[in-house]
């Protein structure tokens, strides 16, 4: 996905590959002799301890809550309106006020956050293993085929994300959020093949990989058992901050009127309906633009602290 | 050079018929090319059909395609919903998206590589945190919330500018627009300065420097400045065609009518040859930034050479 | 006397904590002298030097005691600009890997010619005309030309000439070379080697330098200091450690060499590893890989014994040592 003003996740995940505290260059062998721990258990022992995973961490866990059960905390429905009680602000019972046409601001922001999560969350999901695939077949066959889809991947790149929304989406009538899920697969998938790519063709060069070869493997195994977990950490890492940018991109769309369409409940739509009475009832924008930059945040947070985790030059 | 230039070039070729043609069938196989041609009502069918036959609808879709870029290299973008020349709306929307994405990138070029400078080389500092946590929120904003509270507050709240930019867009009411385009990037600017100043700090070059008897000033000007902005460099060029691209979402926000805004108005009203043609027009911006940015890749940094 | 090391101390505040590097080192340095310093890496022997030269990194880097004397004048008390200003002019250092060493954006004319510019205040055009000289002087072919070129357009002895040129550039008093031939080819170590020595004569400058490697020492050292977890363990002209060192950690770094004449025996390798700087052991820092090591070494930190007139030793058993 070429990067815009959204921002692409890639340039993101790669734009830090520094060593914090490393031990000055004087005097080597100061660390301790500690016993060498496997990449996982190495990342996650760093995660425990880093105050911003945790955060996030806390955050993600409570919207994904409320997106599986968000009658949890809000006892109403958000199609439940009442055009008499359009644009009041905060009140009993209803602490973020009332939208344009009188629905409840709470009950939808907490409805919104379903729409988001699962956005995010299949896109991710469809995003990397539609890239992982085609990269990892391309890395892993190489010559003809690794040409074709770099070429292929090259279009994909050619044409900004938020453009080929407008006018892919424009014509879609769906209300359901699978268009827009469509959409960024499939504008979405050459930055993962890309690093798929990148990670299988490194692999590959391996000794161990070049010696079970030689025992001769077969290149399902040899994927499977010797290739694929190298390429594994890197695609999670870009996935996850990625996840933080697909809802972004969502909410993006919908504002623009090309994304979600009601009566699916997105914080996109609602942002885009309370604009033009900002000057009015600012609280109707400010609810869900407040929902929305904490989820995205919390996203890309996470996604930052685990590529520090995992990153293994930064130790 | 000259043979890498040309080769590159030759590559951009495939990639943009490839992103065009892309295009041109979204827009053709999914809505219909003449559907606004009639103004708001539909066209009759004597009326369509001759419109059909005068765009030459009625020819196979590659055909099609051939044809409208047979026209594009003569300079005959087609016509719009209102019957202007594509080819005019573009000279009056393009001059103000170059003016915006302009001011966008001076204040990448100066708020995001200070303050990268700045916390490059206080790494740890309150002030290197603090601007590191306000990237990280000014990213994670998406780029329509910023502009609608900085329009919030600097053009309802405080009424320091007009909210709605005149039709002209001047200089000076493009600032804040600007600013918002910018915000994104500019967070990247500085994430990527600082992590590229940090890392050169401890450079052996810079130590040598340091041993020479150079003056810090000295030091930190000509040679850690000059090695840490060559992947800054390389990111604002690439970010010409992003800025481009994504000043629609600014554009929509600021009623700016630039090509944001044209290419809203083809689509709302189903103009395709308004589509295809300014879309194409940004593929063209975006590949010939990206070919700019490895040119000068070259020039700053002399280990690259191009065969 | 060109330079006085008294004492000196400097720890690192790290994340494991505070990693003591040089603990105590004393070294001293005539004009036209050559003093080799001996070491593994983590001796702290590429510390010191940097601290003479005020480029360590502080933080996390600090001095935490002790004087460096040069010329008479305490560098540690001197304002900064004042201390910046002998740099190049008065003491300038040659690093181990030329490549990252110098700049890789500039070219080596605007490197060398810098020097110039920055201390003498010279114009461009006249710094461009030293550069030259100095490449000339180096014995670099084709200087006129090739003084526009990169540092990656040379190859590694050049681009080491390079760097000697750029030490040598304002005619310092000491030059502090770090493992100066390390990264080179083994035929283009003694070439680089043997023109850092004519070029020490001829100006008649003190010269450190900074070595793994006893062969080299052999040829062109006048005294050698050995150091081992920041400390110095033994001093002496360089001859008389070859015939007999006398300290164990001198000796298992001389039996290491391999030796023509030994061919077919097995390769001495003294055990164990160098002590983590952030847990010196107490006692003599070398105890846990020491064959001599009795309950003594344990516990009490050796002086610098005085072995003669000229040597030092920091073993407790230094006779039983210089015995073999």
């Amino acid at each position: 996905m070429a990067p815009t003003g959204q921002g692409g996740a890639m340039d993101f995940a790669m734009d830090e590959s520094e060593t914090l505290e490393k031990t000055p260059d004087g005097p080597e062998g100061t660390g301790p002799a500690e016993k060498p721990r496997s990449l996982w258990s190495d990342a996650w022992h760093d995660l425990r301890r880093n105050p911003v995973f945790i955060i996030s961490g806390l955050i993600i866990l409570f919207l994904i809550f409320i997106s599986l059960w968000p009658s949890a905390i809000a006892s109403g429905s958000p199609l439940d309106c009442d055009l008499s009680k359009a644009q009041q602000g905060s009140q009993p019972g209803h602490p973020f006020g009332f939208n344009g046409q009188g629905c409840d601001v709470y009950t939808r922001v907490v409805y919104g956050a379903r729409t988001s999560v699962s956005v995010g969350i299949l896109a991710t999901l469809g995003v990397a293993l539609l890239g992982s695939a085609l990269g990892g077949f391309a890395g892993f066959f190489g010559r003809g085929w690794d040409a074709a889809l770099s070429r292929v991947a090259d279009i994909f790149f050619g044409i900004p994300v938020v453009l080929g929304g407008l006018v892919l989406l424009s014509v879609v009538t769906s209300s359901t959020i699978w268009p827009v899920i469509g959409f960024m697969v499939l504008l979405g998938w050459p930055q993962i093949s890309r690093i798929a790519r990148g990670s299988v063709i490194t692999a590959k060069q391996n000794d161990y990989v070049q010696a079970a070869r030689a025992l001769g493997a077969s290149s399902s195994r040899m994927l499977l058992r010797h290739i694929a977990p190298n390429a594994v950490a890197p695609v999670i890492v870009v996935a996850t901050i990625a996840l933080g940018t697909y809802i972004a991109l969502e909410a993006t769309l919908s504002y623009l009127g090309v994304g979600l369409k009601p009566p699916t409940v997105s914080w996109g739509i609602d942002i885009s309906s309370a604009s033009p009475y900002v000057r009015n009832a600012p609280h109707m924008l400010l609810w869900p633009a407040g929902a929305l930059a904490i989820t995205v945040l919390a996203f890309i947070m996470l996604g930052d602290a685990v590529r520090d985790a995992l990153d293994p030059k930064l130790r | 050079m000259g043979r890498y230039v040309i080769r590159r070039l030759l590559q951009m070729v495939p990639v943009f018929f490839g992103a065009t043609l892309l295009i041109f069938l979204m827009v053709n196989v999914m809505g219909d090319p003449i559907a606004g041609l009639c103004g708001e009502r539909a066209c009759d069918p004597a009326t369509e059909a001759q419109l059909r036959q005068e765009f030459g609808l009625d020819k196979p879709l590659w055909q099609q395609y051939l044809t409208y870029m047979g026209n594009l290299f003569t300079g005959d973008f087609g016509t719009a919903f209102n019957g202007q020349p594509v080819i005019d709306l573009m000279a009056d929307a393009f001059p103000i998206t170059i003016r915006l994405t302009l001011v966008a990138i001076v204040f990448e070029i100066i708020i995001g590589i200070s303050l990268g400078v700045v916390t490059g080389l206080r790494r740890g500092r309150p002030v290197d945190t603090s601007v590191l946590v306000l990237t990280l929120v000014v990213i994670s904003v998406p780029t329509f919330v910023t502009g609608l509270l900085a329009q919030l507050l600097f053009g309802v709240k405080w009424d320091l500018i007009r909210p709605a930019v005149s039709p002209e867009a001047p200089l000076d009411e493009l600032i804040l627009p600007g600013l918002v385009l910018a915000s994104v990037s500019l967070a990247y600017v500085t994430r990527l300065t600082r992590t590229s100043i940090a890392e050169n700090t401890r450079s052996d070059y810079v130590r040598t420097a340091k041993a020479k008897g150079l003056p810090r000033r000295r030091v930190i000007s000509r040679h850690l400045l000059r090695n840490s902005l060559i992947p800054v460099v390389t990111f604002i060029g690439t970010d010409i065609g992003a800025l481009m691209g994504g000043a629609i979402v600014t554009e929509r926000i600021f009623n700016i009518h630039g090509v944001g805004y044209q290419l809203y108005q083809g689509i709302v009203r189903q103009s395709s040859q308004t589509v295809v043609g300014f879309v194409t027009v940004l593929v063209l911006v975006f590949l010939l930034a990206n070919l700019l940015v490895d040119l000068l890749y070259a020039v700053l940094d002399p280990r690259i050479r191009y065969a | 006397m060109l330079l006085e090391v008294r004492d000196l101390h400097v720890e690192f505040h790290t994340r494991d904590g505070v990693a003591k590097a040089v603990n105590g080192v004393n070294y001293t340095v005539e004009a036209g002298e050559t003093l080799a310093v001996l070491g593994e890496s983590g001796s702290g022997k590429s510390v010191t030097a940097q601290a003479v030269m005020g480029i360590l990194d502080i933080p996390p880097g600090k001095i935490a005691g002790g004087e460096i004397l040069f010329k008479g004048r305490d560098l540690l008390k001197l304002k900064e600009d004042e201390w910046r200003k002998l740099r190049g002019s008065g003491m300038a250092m040659i690093f181990q890997d030329a490549l990252s060493a110098l700049n890789p954006v500039l070219t080596v004319g605007d490197q060398l010619g810098e020097m110039f510019t920055v201390h003498r205040g010279m114009s461009r055009k006249d710094a461009r005309a030293k550069a030259v000289e100095l490449m000339d002087r180096v014995r670099i072919p084709a200087a006129r030309e090739r003084v526009r070129q990169y540092p990656h357009q040379f190859s590694g002895g050049m681009r080491q000439r390079i760097m000697i040129a750029m030490a040598l550039a304002l005619e310092p008093d000491l030059i502090i070379a770090d493992e100066p031939t390390t990264a080179l080819d083994v035929t283009v170590q003694a070439q680089v080697m043997e023109l850092l020595a004519e070029l020490q004569r001829e100006y008649n400058m003190g010269l450190i330098l900074i070595t793994h490697d006893l062969g080299v020492v052999a040829d062109v050292a006048d005294k050698i200091a050995v150091m081992y977890a920041g400390r110095i363990v033994e001093t002496a002209p360089v001859h008389d450690i070859y015939k007999a060192p006398a300290h164990p950690y001198t000796r298992g770094l001389l039996e290491s060499i391999p030796r023509l004449d030994q061919k077919g025996q097995e390769l001495y390798a003294i055990k164990g590893l160098p002590p983590n700087l952030t847990r010196i052991p107490p006692g003599c820092a070398f105890n846990p890989r020491c064959p001599l090591a009795r309950d003594v070494c344990r516990t009490d930190e050796p002086p610098l014994y005085e072995v003669s007139r000229t040597r030092r030793s920091a073993c407790h058993f230094w006779e039983e040592a210089l015995r073999g």
